[in-house]
């Protein structure tokens, strides 16, 4: 962090690099943690001794699910950003 | 996550900086941001629209997510707007 402004051209672009894979790891964990809390919830109302067949049928459908909605949600929030800005 | 880009920021700030470098970690920063808003925005709408997870998201639904999304954003706004309205008449702050 010391000399970050006399770093060579190509260890700024490894610097670049490791930051986006580092938010790319972070979005994912985070989608990861929220669809487990979320399907959880839906998908298992009485915890068993095991998971059965319907729960995990339940467990796959939802996340499949929570990401068509993630994606939905996205494209929902672009669309009302860019009509703000053309508000503005 | 904010909390470091900001300090990375500053830290480039303070040494005169690279223009590049400052450059991406702002557009960095955005779509971090964004993101992070849309986990949240998916977090409560999943709650408030989605039953018991089925084979596809039916359209009743997919309407309910996206009508949740603007509506939480009118609320957003129109809480803000009232709000800074108060802070006016209240002799401002």
């Amino acid at each position: 962090m010391d000399n970050i402004s006399s770093l060579s051209g190509s260890q700024k672009d490894e610097l670049m690099d490791q930051v986006k894979q580092q938010i790319a790891v972070a979005n994912a964990q985070e989608l990861l943690t929220k669809m487990t809390e979320k399907c959880f919830k839906k998908c298992i109302s009485k915890p068993g001794t095991s998971l059965d067949s319907s729960e995990q049928k339940c467990v796959a459908m939802c996340m499949d699910r929570y990401m068509d909605s993630w994606n939905l949600v996205s494209r929902a929030y672009s669309i009302r950003i860019q009509k703000e800005r053309s508000h503005m | 996550m904010t909390d470091s880009f900001d300090s990375f920021s500053s830290s480039l700030d303070a040494k005169g900086g690279d223009k590049d470098l400052q450059e991406f970690l702002m557009v960095e920063k955005q779509k971090a941001q964004f993101n992070a808003q849309i986990h949240e925005f998916n977090d409560f709408c999943w709650e408030k629209c989605v039953d018991k997870p089925s084979n596809k998201l039916d359209s009743r639904t997919e309407t309910c997510l996206t009508n949740c999304v603007d509506r939480f954003i009118d609320v957003s706004l129109l809480i803000t707007n009232r709000f800074a309205q108060l802070l006016q008449k209240s002799g401002g702050m």
